[in-house]
Order: structure tokens, then sequence, then C-alpha cells
């Protein structure tokens, strides 16, 4: 697998990261090292085993369906970057 | 005082030789003059201190106290702590100053401990050298030309100088165990589940666990004793019963089966590591202990499986910094797009970002089968491995790190070395199994020397036990460079 400068910008455009034409060469060099790394895993033959995702085969938990938490919205707005009418603000997103 | 034990500084708080609100303003005193060279802790704040101590001192007056009640405990800045700036290591969180506790502090809290300052550590624990925070970096406090290991590094740094009697970390690829090895000091890597993760600022979620950094093993199980417990707001939180993690401590080791994996004393680890490795496996010899050679076939393939698969969850946690909320804003931007990607541009730190992006790419469209699902299946065969290795022992040891604490600088330029620092730890990650580390000497420059104890799930009495009784016959973890 080749990594180009495109994969890197388009990567980060999906992780909503801004990224000059600089940072992506310099990255490009850094991801394609890793990317070597990790192509190391195709040499194992996988087929017939199932993909574990947790460290516990456990069951999700369910609970009742009653409130646990109390109304802290002051509280927690009072760290937001920009609250106003107790709505947190963002750019205009609808004309 | 400095050096002394949990149960040491316990009694002498029972006894009333001292009170908590005194231990705890020589310990910030002691920081105060000896942290501006280290730079372990990000954030003091000595009204709560002390306040906490105070509180302390009348539930020491009243008699309900606890055993740990009155002691200052050093707290990774990634458990969010109310009213505490808790950074992560980052300047994404660098004005967050956290509206609750995480269940590891409330624990604490409920114990009676100090919360004596929030200790650095890698930006959002991403780190094998303390080099990514935004706060700077730590300094190895027996060589200062050394880093402390990461990404734990201000926590192990901070026992290990004695700034604080005991410290939290947590620990996703060898986050307490390498810093721990680093520093000289023990650290242990509970089974997953046992530890609330509610608060702790997410990296992996299926790898990340928290756990003690101490003095001794004995330390150790003091503190995992208050850590440890179901707790409902964190989904994958193991409903157990209460266990005393003390309890195997005075235990013989006579008949214990001790597992070397031939994997792990082969190339790549160094002379002087193999060396105090060596001496240290004389010493469980003595005790009576038995070695069985076992071999974990898969052991190379962690460190690949670890970054693609704590990457991707990274990458899944991360996408929460987005300026809206909380924490950083780009202070200009045109439109909303816009101000979420100068957002995480400023406010993640390169290692981050890079991380970000491998997950991004291996959880996308036409690569999720090849990388992530991939990596899943390796991450059984490796569980597996030590399935089969627990057949013909109960307890697997080996070197923390490869090699004794790099300098400053050595690996920063070049991410695939510092990756290959966690190439033993990774495993008990992707497992979820319990590992600790003790210090075990010193190799090249005198730098300190961790050995690596894996045991089975649930099985920490069991590893404290073997950790303590070696540390009855040595007297590397009472060692201290300052």
């Amino acid at each position: 697998m080749t990594l180009t400068v495109n994969d890197v910008k388009r990567i980060a455009d999906l992780a909503y990261i801004e990224i000059d034409e600089g940072e992506a060469k310099e990255t490009l060099i850094q991801l394609s090292g890793i990317f070597n790394l990790i192509e190391t895993m195709q040499a194992v033959d996988t087929s017939t085993v199932e993909p574990m995702s947790h460290a516990q085969s456990v069951v999700q938990r369910l609970r009742e369906d009653e409130v646990t938490e109390t109304d802290q919205r002051e509280l927690c707005q009072s760290i937001a970057p920009q609250v106003e009418a107790g709505l947190y603000l963002v750019p205009q997103v609808i004309e | 005082m400095f050096n002394a034990s949990l149960k040491q500084l316990s009694s002498q708080l029972a006894e009333k030789k001292i009170s908590s609100t005194e231990l705890t303003t020589e310990f910030l005193n002691r920081i105060k003059k000896l942290n501006p060279e280290y730079n372990a802790f990000i954030t003091l704040n000595e009204d709560i201190s002390l306040a906490q101590a105070q509180a302390a001192d009348k539930m020491l007056a009243s008699g309900q106290a606890g055993p740990l009640t009155g002691i200052p405990i050093a707290q990774k800045d990634i458990f969010c702590a109310k009213g505490w700036l808790t950074t992560c290591g980052s300047k994404m969180l660098s004005n967050f100053i956290s509206p609750y506790d995480a269940g590891v502090i409330e624990r604490f809290n409920q114990a009676g401990t100090v919360n004596i300052g929030k200790t650095n550590m890698d930006e959002f624990a991403m780190g094998s050298s303390n080099e990514t925070s935004f706060y700077g970096l730590v300094k190895n406090p027996w060589d200062v030309a050394a880093v402390p290991g990461g990404s734990s590094g201000g926590a192990a740094c901070a026992v290990a100088a004695r700034l604080a009697p005991a410290a939290t970390g947590t620990d996703t690829g060898g986050s307490i165990r390498q810093p721990a090895a680093l520093c000289g000091i023990s650290g242990i890597k509970p089974t997953y589940g046992l530890v609330s993760r509610y608060g702790m600022i997410a990296f992996a979620s299926s790898l990340d666990q928290g756990g003690p950094m101490a003095k001794s093993a004995e330390d150790l199980a003091l503190l995992l004793n208050i850590m440890v417990g179901f707790d409902p707001r964190d989904s994958t939180s193991l409903q157990r019963d209460v266990e005393d993690y003390a309890r195997d401590l005075q235990k013989p080791l006579a008949g214990l089966r001790i597992g070397l994996p031939k994997e792990y004393f082969a190339e790549g680890m160094s002379k002087d590591v193999e060396s105090a490795i060596e001496k240290a496996l004389d010493e469980y010899r003595k005790l009576g202990a038995e070695m069985v050679e076992i071999s974990l076939p898969n052991a190379a393939l962690s460190i690949p499986v670890y970054y693609v698969l704590a990457p991707a969850e990274a990458s899944s946690n991360l996408s929460r910094f987005d300026g809206v909320r909380y924490g950083h804003r780009a202070p200009s931007y045109s439109d909303l797009g816009d101000m979420y990607r100068k957002t995480r541009a400023q406010g993640f730190g390169a290692e981050v970002k890079r991380r970000i992006l491998i997950g991004t790419y291996v959880l996308s469209h036409g690569y999720y089968d090849a990388y992530y699902i991939k990596a899943q299946k390796l991450r059984r065969l490796i569980a597996q491995d030590f399935t089969e290795a627990y057949q013909q022992c109960n307890i697997i040891m080996g070197p923390t790190t490869p090699t004794v604490a790099f300098n400053l600088g050595e690996k920063s330029g070049d991410p695939i070395q510092m990756y290959l620092s966690d190439i033993y730890t990774s495993a008990a990650n992707l497992t979820g199994l319990p590992a600790m580390s003790i210090p075990v000497g010193f190799g090249d420059k005198n730098r300190p020397v961790g050995l690596h104890i894996i045991g089975n799930y649930f099985m920490e009495a069991q590893m404290l036990n073997a950790a303590h009784q070696y540390q009855q016959i040595t007297d590397w973890h009472l060692q201290s460079p300052v």
C-alpha cells in the first residue's frame, strides 16, 4: 500500500483537522513508516479467526429508565467557549 | 517522612505523630522546591489540597479514618477532578476546569486522601517519553538527561523524586508500567474493567485502565483497595466481590511457576537490562519459584495490532473535541466546518494528530477490513497465546522495557522507535490481563530497570504477593535519586 499526499489531505479532512501542504508532506513520510510496520500484520493467516473487540466477553448492562443526573446546565456552560440564553453558540449553519 | 511507606504514614497519622495538614504542607513545600527542575506537575491547588487535609484531620480525630485517610496522592491530569484544571496534557483542555469528579477521584475522596496536585503526562496519554505534553517535558529524577517514560511520566517522576507518597496513572499500551520501570518505582495496571473509566479522559476505551504507581507492592495493594470497584457509569466496569489486594502479600512463593516467554528473552532486549532481569529471576529461584520456558508466538504482532486499534478508538473518542461545549476554540473562522478544523489543528499536538489520522484511515471505507478487522483477529490470537501459556505457569515475567530510559530528544523525531518502547507492555492491554513493573536494579548510566510481571485475569493479589516477597529480600524499591 502506498499513501499519497492527497490521501493524507483526504484523511485530515475526514478527521476535521486543518493541514497545510508542508504538514501533509511531513505527515506522509511518518504515516508511510508507520503503515510499513502495520503491514507486517498481513503475513499471518487469520481467515478462521473471529475478531476480538474487547478484553472481557461481557454483555452490555442495561439499567432502569430513570433520572439519575440532576440539571447542571449552568455549571457545564460556565466553561463553554460561547453561550447565550442557555444555548451553545456556533457559526450559523442554515441561512 | 518522604521515604516512608503508606503503612508507616498511616500509623504516624493514626498515632497523631503528624497531622495530614502538616504532611500535605511538607510535600507541597518539597514540590515547590524540586518541581521547577522536573516539571512533574501541571497544576497545584494548595487551597483545595489543604482543605482536604483539614477534612482528613477531622476524620482522623473522630475515629472515622480509613487506611489511607490524610495521605497525599498525586493524580494524573487525565482524571477529571471537580474544581481542578484538568488538561490531559493538551492545549485543547488548557482552560478546562472540570465540573465533576472521575470515579477514581470520588473513591479517593471518600477514602479521605488528599489530592496533592495533577501530574504531567503525554498529550491525551499518547507517548512513551512525556515529551508530547503541551506543558513541557518531564525529566527523569535519576538522570535529568533521560526521559521519565510515558504517558504517566509526571506520576512516575513524582513518586521517584518523593514529591508524593503515591500517584495514579493510566495504561493503554504501557503508560503505567513503562514510566514506572524507567523511574525505578512500582506500578500496576489491573485487569481491564476493575478500575472505573468514568471521568478518565478516553484514549482507547477497550484498552485504557487506571492503576496506582508507588514505591512498593505493598503500597500498590493498599491503593488498589481504594481504586478498584464497580461503577455503573462505566459501561465496561466489572461487578465483582470486593477483594483485599493485600491479603496474600506474606504468602511464601515456593512452588510458584514463573513463565519466561522465549520471545521476550531474545533479540531486542539490551544486555544491561538482561543482566538485571536475570539477577531478579535468581532471587525468585531463591524464594522457591520454578522457572518454565513458555512461548507467545504472536508477541511481535502486538505493536502493529496496537497501532491500528488504539488510534482507531482514539480517532473516535477525540472527535468530541470540537470547540463547542468546552476547551479550546479557534479565535477566528469562516464557518462551522472551518471552526472545527482550525480548533482541532490548533488544539492538538503533532503526535495526537498523527494518531487521529492513522485511526481515521484504518476505519475509512475500503480499509476497515484490511486493517481494523485484521488487527482485531490478531488480537484474539495474541490473547490465545496467553491462555495457552497459563496452562503451564501461574505468572509470566520478563523485562518491562527493552532498554533503560533513553535520552530526552533521542526518539522524539522518530515515532516508530518511540512506539517500539512498548514492545513488551502492549499485549497486556490487548488481552486485558493485569500487569505490573517493579524496580530490580540499574543498567547503563545507572538508570533503573523494571521487571514486568503479567498475571492471569484477576490475579492481582498473587502478582502483588510475588512482587512483595521480592521486595522483602531486596532494597531497589527503597532507593531514591533525591
